[in-house]
């Protein structure tokens, strides 16, 4: 993962990641969308008080994308915008800054699926349109990026710390 | 989403003398005594720090006979670690694994 993601964007308002998947485009279409909870990071990556058991995008245009917590909650995360299986979804990211759900926030995510022959896909995400975050965009960009060369230090130094232990 | 257990992580971290503390387990576990004999700190603000990075789970104590050996936690660092990398960068490594083995699940069903 980390050997594909080198594609760096110079716009300040937006995320670029790519990663190639050995897996067909429809796969990798359906498991994205219909299977997004068997890979999203429930544990950490999610906003309601409760324990969240799902993460779900409503298969059209409009739609909502939400989890569902252990007791059947729900907490919205953002829309469909656009919704072009096998190849192509827009959604809203519509999560403040403090991790709460902001109908009006609007940052948006494009995510590619661009097939490499019959057995492999080119998976391109674009979190774009940080500027709605205002004053703390670059604060933002940065979690959803990447920690920068002082991450990398601390994450070998922990290696190098945890060795032997 | 915000990840509370790596901020605790980097919080514990922040504090000069803890992270010379916990510098002091780099490759080995050792007892309070021998962590504050290469420090220029006591003996009861060196079991302080150890709590802050127990509470944050960067050290480990167990019990050696009479006295208490502490070493490195790696959760800890794989809470830090997994802020840093970056949100989208985890979310689609986690991806992959699970559109690859879903491929090679249809693969092994044709």
């Amino acid at each position: 993962m980390r050997d594909d993601s080198h594609v760096e964007s110079m716009d300040p308002n937006s995320v670029r990641k790519v990663v190639t998947v050995e897996a067909p485009q429809a796969t990798a279409w359906r498991v994205f969308t219909e299977g997004m909870s068997t890979w999203w990071p429930l544990a950490q990556y999610k906003i309601g008080q409760a324990n969240a058991v799902a993460a779900i995008v409503e298969p059209f245009a409009g739609g909502r994308w939400y989890e569902r917590g252990e007791d059947g909650s729900t907490c919205d995360w953002g829309r469909v915008v656009a919704w072009e299986p096998p190849a192509r979804l827009v959604l809203t990211w519509d999560i403040g800054a403090d991790w709460k759900y902001d109908p009006g926030l609007g940052t948006e995510l494009e995510i590619r699926f661009i097939a490499e022959g019959d057995r492999r896909t080119r998976v391109e995400l674009e979190h774009r349109r940080l500027d709605r975050y205002g004053a703390r965009r670059d604060e933002m960009r940065e979690i959803f990026d990447k920690g920068g060369d002082w991450g990398r230090l601390l994450a070998r130094f922990a290696e190098v710390a945890a060795h032997g232990s | 989403m915000a990840n509370a257990h790596a901020e605790r992580v980097l919080d514990a971290l922040g504090d000069p003398t803890r992270r010379a503390v916990f510098a002091r387990l780099r490759g080995r576990a050792r007892s309070v005594g021998e962590i504050a004999a290469g420090l220029d700190v006591s003996r009861p603000a060196v079991s302080q720090h150890l709590k802050v990075l127990r509470d944050a789970r960067l050290v480990t104590a167990r019990a050696e006979g009479t006295r208490r050996v502490y070493a490195v936690d790696p959760r800890g660092i794989e809470a830090a670690r997994d802020w840093l990398d970056g949100f989208w960068d985890r979310a689609l490594a986690a991806f992959k694994e699970a559109a690859e083995r879903e491929a090679s699940k249809e693969k092994g069903s044709k």
